[in-house]
């Protein structure tokens, strides 16, 4: 019971944190922690099925992340006829001929035995395939990216719902995790690790530089949005005579409404994936897992398919995630590629994971809100600290500049510290899984 | 004369380029790969260890040159060089102290070390954009090139220019040297011999009367020295940010992977390796084809094979064809 109390003081206390920035500084800054905070829960609930629940080293969040944000413009955006007319067909062809290549090589490369024929018939399939592809694929590309460059200058998306996004973000990434599941998961240990945290800087590579995909470093803005727009809000006599009989000022109250729109969205989301991966950890499937993650010897002796189990496990986690990035381009209501580092999508789930308990998915959902909301808080306390610190120092002193321009990096530093205390007094995190 | 002008375009634009890259990435992939062999765990905090080291090299520097020290044509940042690497050794020392021997007292599991090394790496990022902000530092000086392109037309009389900067020339000399002491270290002294029987088997070698203690100080000793050298060789010759010393982790590790994590030699031949690709493959071929192909043949497009922009992509793609068919690397790393 007194487990029980303390998880839900641990929320409790979050919650406060949320609330109190609220009353402290501002309603709209403590909803944007909130949605943030969601969406990070719903990540780190995904790390968590693949660390916690089966012990998968996985260091390539961010390039999940990255696709279901991908989904959120390929969904979304209304496509564009001119560059389909353009160069369409050249695009998709060139991607078929490449994915045909490779199919052929895979092909080959099976079914003739070892020796140096197998070596020449490769490096001819995959030369010859490789310029084959780029000269298809690059007229294609050239004729889509000239169509009105500054405004599109990419094949657009299909014009549907964002939110039908999400589910797709999480096929895109799952489909991705399957084909890196299928050649990485073999690894062992740290080269694992490696391999995802390479596999992600790639996906972000392509996300960068393919503009018919997404414009890549131009970004797509303007995503339509599930939730209505302030504007339209303001407008409508009805919100603000509701409003106003409430004391609220319309302006204030429309962005408030359309903030709290999204967290009833993302909540419903989050809750959803909760249960399932509550009812997973409890199931068979659950114990299973686990199993393979304590010892994996002794389950592959009792005829468990580690490997199999691995790469389900290792699809799960990375669907989640990539819904959770395509929750977040619906939220920003743009799609940044650049904004993707590792620092942030990676490295900071994990503090997340960590913090909050591996293995356990309330913990993960904790840790997904306390470290977000630290991350977002602990810049203007570093300032707050640094003012106390440098008061009494003389007025335009350069050590005193230095040290209030440098509070803004106590971020990282910070995590990290709470990283190392946590793994250090409590290596289970707040919310220890079983 | 054609075939002349091929090969110094050549050199120009990816040889010298690649051998430089190729050194620095080595330095690091060395570091890497004696903290796998002997702590037994990849740490992600060397890429910012290499920032420290590189960031009290640049103090020093500004020091020196505030002062009016020089070193002639060279730049004043290798007489601050030492400074550098020895307030890294301060640093992992007591990283060390405070962070990984609880660990290893534990016997914690490898992976383990790993995500506590992500929290030091979090750590000493944060330290060092603390220290001297997030922006781009030069600090370079002495003379630019020990040949220019222009000088080098002038003298050999072709079309192409090879140009040699000092930094690339530093580089590559003290690579050599620090490869060489290196090796010396860990072939021939009581201590390197140590080392190695450590990484080699652990147990063994505890039970042969290493002092564990000892081999994993030196190690780390070894590895800030490594990390602040290459750091400062990489911001001489490029710039430095503490931003791009967190993304040269992942090339570094590359490096260290290609070759097998644990095998010196394999950190060297994978540095080059990595370097190697990246710059052949994004290079745009066509100058170097237009010498070297009669008119009629001349190629109309740059023949480039990937964007520049692929650049750290490229890495990552050589690093993942060689783990395909050879899962501990290019010299049978070890897997812990």
């Amino acid at each position: 019971m007194s487990e029980m109390v303390k998880n839900t003081g641990l929320f409790v206390l979050v919650a406060v944190l949320i609330l109190g920035t609220g009353f402290v500084q501002s309603w709209n800054t403590a909803l944007l922690i909130l949605n943030m905070g969601l969406i990070s829960a719903v990540m780190s609930l995904g790390l968590n099925l693949q660390w916690g629940f089966a012990g998968l080293f996985n260091v390539g969040v961010m390039g999940f992340v990255a696709l279901g944000g991908l989904a959120g413009v390929l969904v979304g955006m209304p496509p564009v006829p001119e560059a389909w007319a353009a160069g369409g067909v050249g695009v998709i062809a060139g991607l078929v001929l490449g994915a045909a290549v490779i199919v052929v090589a895979a092909v080959v490369f099976n079914r003739m035995g070892r020796g140096p024929m197998r070596v020449l018939a490769m490096l001819v399939i995959l030369v010859g395939g490789f310029f084959a592809f780029r000269a298809v694929f690059d007229a294609g590309v050239e004729a889509v990216e000239d169509v009105n460059p500054a405004a599109t200058g990419y094949l657009g998306g299909l014009g549907l719902p964002i939110v039908l996004a999400w589910p797709v973000g999480g096929i895109l990434a799952a489909g991705a995790a399957w084909l890196i599941g299928k050649t990485a998961l073999g690894l062992r240990s740290d080269y694992l690790a490696i391999a995802t945290l390479g596999i992600a800087e790639i996906i972000l590579a392509v996300l960068k530089n393919e503009d018919w995909l997404a414009r890549g470093v131009k970004n797509v803005n303007g995503l339509p949005r599930p939730v209505p727009y302030e504007v339209d809000l303001q407008n409508d006599p009805g919100f603000v005579e509701q409003v106003s009989a409430l004391g609220l000022d319309p302006v204030t109250a429309s962005s408030l409404t359309v903030k709290l729109g999204y967290a009833g969205l993302f909540a419903v989301v989050l809750v959803l994936i909760l249960t399932l991966a509550q009812l997973a950890l409890n199931s068979p499937w659950g114990r299973m897992m686990r199993a393979i993650r304590d010892n994996e010897t002794a389950a592959r002796a009792m005829g468990k398919d580690v490997t199999r189990r691995h790469l389900q496990v290792f699809i799960l986690g990375s669907a989640v995630c990539g819904i959770a990035g395509a929750m977040m381009t619906t939220l920003d209501g743009q799609f940044i590629p650049t904004a993707y580092q590792p620092l942030r999508f990676t490295f900071l789930i994990w503090v997340m994971v960590i913090v909050g308990g591996s293995g356990n998915n309330f913990g993960a959902v904790l840790g997904g809100f306390l470290i977000w909301f630290l991350w977002v808080q602990v810049e203007p306390m570093g300032h707050w600290v640094m003012q106390i610190v440098t008061a009494p120092m003389a007025d335009g002193s350069a050590l005193k500049e230095h040290l209030l321009g440098s509070a803004a990096h106590m971020r990282l530093l910070t995590m990290g510290v709470i990283l190392l205390l946590v793994l250090r007094f409590s290596p289970r995190g707040l919310i220890p899984g079983r | 004369m054609d075939f002349l002008n091929a090969i110094v375009a050549l050199s120009n634009f990816v040889l010298v380029p690649a051998v430089t890259y190729g050194s620095q990435l080595a330095l690091g992939a060395l570091g890497v790969t004696l903290i796998y062999g002997i702590l037994r765990f990849s740490n992600f905090a060397h890429g910012d260890t290499m920032a420290f080291g590189t960031m009290v090299t640049i103090l020093v520097t500004w020091g020196l040159q505030a002062a009016g020290v020089g070193f002639g044509p060279l730049p004043t940042a290798l007489l601050a060089l030492p400074f550098g690497i020895v307030a890294c050794m301060a640093l992992v020392l007591v990283t060390d102290r405070m962070v990984y021997r609880f660990y290893r007292e534990q016997k914690a599991k490898p992976v383990i070390f790993v995500i506590v090394s992500i929290g030091v790496m979090f750590i000493m990022n944060g330290l060092v954009r603390f220290i001297i902000g997030p922006g781009d530092q030069r600090f370079a000086d002495g003379e630019r090139f020990i040949i220019s392109a222009r000088d080098f037309k002038e003298l050999t009389g072709l079309r192409e220019g090879l140009a040699l900067k000092t930094t690339q020339g530093i580089t590559v000399v003290t690579a050599v040297i620090v490869v060489a002491l290196l090796f010396w270290f860990l072939n021939r002294t009581r201590t390197g011999k140590s080392m190695r029987a450590y990484s080699d088997n652990e147990d063994l070698a505890l039970l042969s009367g290493i002092n564990p203690d000892r081999v994993v100080m030196v190690t780390w000793l070894i590895v800030a020295a490594l990390a602040t050298v290459a750091g400062t060789l990489y911001g001489l010759d490029k710039s430095f940010k503490p931003f791009t010393y967190f993304q040269l982790l992942l090339p570094v590790f590359a490096a260290a992977i290609v070759g097998g994590l644990g095998s010196p030699l394999g950190a060297i031949a994978g540095g080059y390796v990595i370097a190697f690709s990246e710059v052949m493959i994004t290079y745009a071929w066509k100058k170097v084809l237009t010498y070297l192909t009669p008119e009629a043949l001349e190629p109309d497009g740059l023949v480039q094979l990937l964007s520049t922009n692929y650049k750290f992509a490229v890495s990552f793609v050589i690093l993942l064809i060689v783990l395909l068919f050879r899962p501990t690397g290019l010299f049978r790393g070890k897997a812990v």
